[in-house]
């Protein structure tokens, strides 16, 4: 799904009508231990209550303790986003009644987070754009139910614990989004971010959920009220767990409120629940959104003071200060530079191969390689940056063509797919003959064309351009494109006009 | 080293569970009998808080203070009685059935902490570890003719406490006099980290009865309206005892009293609110019932688990943390509970300690406190120490009718070597 904009209901909107669309992000900090106890958080391959302890479990008399280091990250993230941390904040408990939450309360903030006031800039719809932060705060994640016996009707349900504690930043934006493509933007940078910050892997699943605010009004009406019409509610559609799934998410979401609104009916406020196999929003009992979280300061726990903490952390380079660095340094174009640097491995990738040539390495990188790992749903990390130096290398010294390169590329990331170990690039273009055809094999080619297709040839000389191209093709046919359509062209005009040299 | 056999009869129900052979080792309380209130974490001891709902529950670990009692060589006998998670004045309120008071069975050993007093009032152990959220050890010592204290907010390490309402409440010693008092305390103020609220402060000091020149200050107000006048009486003649010694008796007033017991309350119930919300039977207790939905499971699991009293307070709890009703409640208990501490602040820069009745009367009758509010009002002299996580100290001070009647001293904010010494010399001075 590549435009969300084309889609007909997105259409309609664009007479009267605007979206606009909020967004709470919670994601894992990537701490080694959890946030309140020294658990390990590395749970995922692991039994089923195998990471806790008396704390994590909440365990009657066990009390929190925080993790520094979550701390920091924390600190670190909301210096990224341009916060401004509070001389004092404080934890709260968020009571509500859920078999995985194991004290009967969540350990959050509330009145008095971490920091406030922050941005973030994205490419909006129509250019650069600043997304406002709300604020930034932490806290813990609950255990996770397993439902045994079908998801729709299950049997009975398990508790798993490991999860439970695990450190989570909550970062909540202004209402300033307007498509869901523009959702989609944000979170990209977010986690191109906090990646850049080494607080967080959006690998790990489940790493990341996503709760969007969404309410379609009236053209202008909520810059100047600076809230919803009556009438026409919020939807908010809680716990998307993917990239994807918040864009998807909203994109029904539009549609259905559309339609709403079309009938003229009333859109209350509610909270809805997105179905990620089916695309859905649905309604949630109207009995989980009336909760009354009785928040009150966690008396285990004191005031944190660490704005004079955050002062003293050096973030590291960011990505549109890396972004700015490879227009510079390695000449890159504006666009490909955003797509090298949208992902933090992507941008050391390109790093490391950049040397054999930075223009080359760029669009290879940003056009080719991405592409095809994309189709594969593959991760960069299996590609070996020296095999790709190789590659690149063979493309600039002009042993292979653009379109031999491309081809060992996909015979190696099918390896890669496969689990197997792949070939060198050079073995990879030795065993399929790649290499590029000498000038006078491929003069012997032309020969042999011109002379199974006299009628192109007399086309030609007649001033019908499509038959150059399609001697061209033919050509390439038979060469198996190890030839580059640049010299057979230039070789074919030369032959045909003046009878080869 | 060795094994404490542990037989003695129990003629007032002071234990829930007692451990016939107790382990000991070395240290500086080698083979001393120690019992442990029941809501403090004893690894592979049973741990009910007094209440139903915690029936089969064995915790994995030990709490702070039960790690520094082992270690110190302490034969931990047995799990002391309570009101359920604390919420009582009386020891009645217990799944177990209530404890008795040793000088009179026909009367409550006072609460929360009734069967930690009762154990060491009847010789049944030496010490005892109690709690206190708003008088739990200084009550049930004062009905019992014990000492017993609460220790400065933050100096012993709640770690394995079960929480009933956590700003409050602190771990502290029981027992028949002031130096073994002294000693308990000794183990267990050690830094914990794994408390957030614990300060480094260990107590390292050795009483000294000598009080002369000391201030000590009377609030008028622990002489007031519900103190049983002959309580009032023989805790003067104990004052006198105090001047008598070298002290000088300051009377003062303390006009935060008024909404101190208001204020104790909502907080309290608030916190106890949240912290009992885990037993929600997932994990503690008779399993919930699994054909049913979350909601009800959950609701008849602490319908059915939790006592009147407890169900009482985490309704009122709950009511109080509402939206709408926080800043009614909630906030203005904590501004209350501010200036109950600024009030402390000024007495303690004119005198060194306060003094007065620790309970406004003796021992009350078993069921003699059936109307809720009226057992609440019995607070009303111990809450202010806990409110401002000042140390208190609860001495014997002579009998009415038969009863003992307590002496409480509180002391400023980490003082609690002071408290400790007017203690002493009290005791020292009585029994000359």
């Amino acid at each position: 799904m590549s435009s969300v904009s084309g889609s007909p209901a997105f259409k309609a909107l664009e007479g009267d009508d605007e979206v606009i669309i909020g967004l709470e992000v919670h994601c894992q900090l990537d701490t080694r231990t959890k946030l309140f106890c020294g658990c390990s958080t590395d749970y995922r391959d692991d039994g089923p209550n195998t990471h806790v302890c008396p704390i994590c479990l909440g365990l009657p008399g066990s009390l929190p303790a925080v993790n520094r280091k979550a701390v920091e990250f924390a600190l670190k993230v909301a210096k990224a986003l341009n916060c401004r941390v509070l001389e004092e904040s404080e934890f709260s408990r968020k009571n509500y009644f859920y078999p995985d939450l194991n004290k009967g309360f969540q350990i959050s903030q509330y009145d008095k987070p971490l920091a406030v006031e922050g941005w973030l800039r994205i490419e909006g719809d129509n250019g650069e754009k600043t997304v406002r932060i709300t604020r930034v705060h932490m806290e813990e994640d609950p255990g996770r139910l397993v439902h045994k016996g079908g998801a729709d009707r299950p049997k009975y349900t398990l508790v798993d614990y490991n999860r439970a504690g695990i450190p989570l930043i909550e970062m909540v934006t202004e209402p300033d989004i307007r498509s869901p493509k523009e959702a989609r933007r944000f979170l990209n940078k977010l986690r191109a971010t906090l990646e850049y910050l080494g607080v967080f892997d959006s690998e790990k699943e489940g790493s990341l959920r996503v709760d969007a605010n969404i309410s379609i009004q009236p053209r202008g009406w909520f810059e100047a009220h600076g809230k919803g019409m009556e009438g026409r509610g919020r939807t908010e559609i809680k716990n998307i767990s993917s990239y994807k799934g918040v864009e998807k998410a909203l994109t029904f979401e539009i549609t259905r409120q559309k339609n709403l609104i079309r009938r003229g009916q009333r859109l209350e406020t509610a909270t809805r629940h997105f179905v990620e196999t089916r695309g859905v929003t649905t309604a949630s009992r109207s009995k989980e959104m009336e909760q009354d979280y009785r928040y009150f300061p966690e008396p285990d726990l004191v005031p944190l003071r660490v704005s004079d903490w955050c002062e003293r952390i050096v973030l590291p380079e960011l990505p549109d200060a890396r972004h700015n660095r490879f227009m510079e340094e390695y000449g890159c174009s504006y666009n490909h530079a955003r797509t090298l640097t949208g992902d933090l491995r992507v941008a050391e990738f390109y790093e490391k191969v950049a040397a054999v040539d930075p223009r080359i390495a760029a669009t290879w990188v940003a056009d080719t390689l991405l592409g095809e790992l994309n189709y594969r749903d593959m991760n960069i990390a299996k590609v070996s940056p020296s095999h790709f130096i190789e590659l690149l290398q063979m493309l600039r010294e002009d042993v292979i063509t653009d379109k031999s390169a491309v081809e060992v590329l996909r015979v190696i990331l099918d390896q890669l797919a496969e689990g197997c170990q792949c070939e060198a690039p050079s073995t990879c273009v030795a065993r399929l003959n790649l290499a590029k055809t000498a000038d006078d094999g491929l003069d012997a080619v032309i020969e042999e064309v011109t002379e199974e297709h006299p009628q192109a040839v007399e086309d030609f000389h007649n001033g019908r351009k499509e038959a150059l191209n399609f001697l061209v093709g033919q050509v390439m046919r038979k060469t198996r494109g190890r030839v580059d359509p640049g010299d057979v062209n230039r070789r074919l005009r030369e032959i045909l006009s003046h009878g080869g040299t | 080293m060795g094994i404490f056999a542990f037989s003695a009869p129990d003629p007032c129900n002071a234990f829930i569970t007692r451990i016939p052979e107790a382990e000991y080792g070395d240290g500086k309380l080698a083979g001393v009998s120690i019992a442990v209130k029941d809501n403090i974490s004893t690894k592979g001891i049973p741990t009910t808080c007094g209440s139903k709902i915690l029936e089969g529950y064995i915790p994995p670990y030990d709490a702070h203070v039960v790690e520094l009692l082992r270690a110190e060589g302490a034969a931990i006998v047995g799990k002391t009685n309570m009101d359920e998670f604390g919420m009582g004045t009386t020891t009645e309120n217990s799944a177990y059935g209530p404890t008795l008071n040793p000088a009179d069975r026909e009367r409550v050993p006072g609460g929360s902490s009734g069967g930690s007093a009762a154990a060491v009032a009847s010789g049944m152990v030496a010490m005892a570890l109690g709690t206190d959220t708003g008088g739990s050890i200084r009550c049930p010592a004062a009905f019992c003719g014990i000492v017993g204290m609460k220790p400065t907010y933050g100096r012993v390490s709640r770690y394995g406490l079960v929480a009933y309402a956590n700003s409050l409440e602190q771990i502290g010693p029981m027992a028949a006099n002031v130096p073994d008092i002294s000693l308990l305390l000794q183990v267990l103020t050690c830094h914990d980290p794994r408390d957030s609220t614990s300060i480094t402060a260990p107590y390292t000091h050795t009483p000294d009865p000598d009080i002369h020149g000391l201030k000590v200050g009377v609030p008028e107000e622990y002489f007031g309206k519900g103190v049983d006048p002959r309580v009032a009486s023989i805790v003067w003649e104990g004052i006198s005892l105090l001047e008598r010694l070298g002290a000088e008796i300051i009377t003062c007033r303390m006009p935060s009293m008024d909404y101190a017991l208001a204020a104790y309350y909502v907080t309290c119930m608030s916190e106890a609110s949240s912290n009992l919300a885990r037993f929600d039977g997932v994990r503690y207790g008779p399993p919930a019932d699994p054909k049913k939905q979350w909601h009800e499971s959950f609701q008849e699991r602490r319908r059915d688990g939790f006592g009147k009293e407890v169900r009482r307070r985490v309704m009122l709890g709950t009511f109080a943390l509402s939206s709408g009703y926080y800043g009614k409640y909630y906030a203005k208990a904590q501004s209350a509970r501010r200036n109950v501490a600024a009030d402390f602040s000024r007495l303690f820069s004119e005198v060194d300690v306060l003094a007065g009745p620790t309970m406004p009367t003796i021992a009350f009758r078993v069921g003699e406190k059936s109307d809720p509010l009226s057992m609440y009002l019995s607070d009303i002299l111990t809450v202010p120490a806990n409110l401002a996580g000042v140390p208190a100290i609860s001495v014997p001070c002579g009998k009415v009718d038969g009863m003992p009647v307590g002496l409480q001293i509180m002391g400023r904010w980490c003082a609690d070597e002071r408290v400790i010494d007017v203690a002493y010399a009290f005791e020292e001075g009585v029994s000359a």
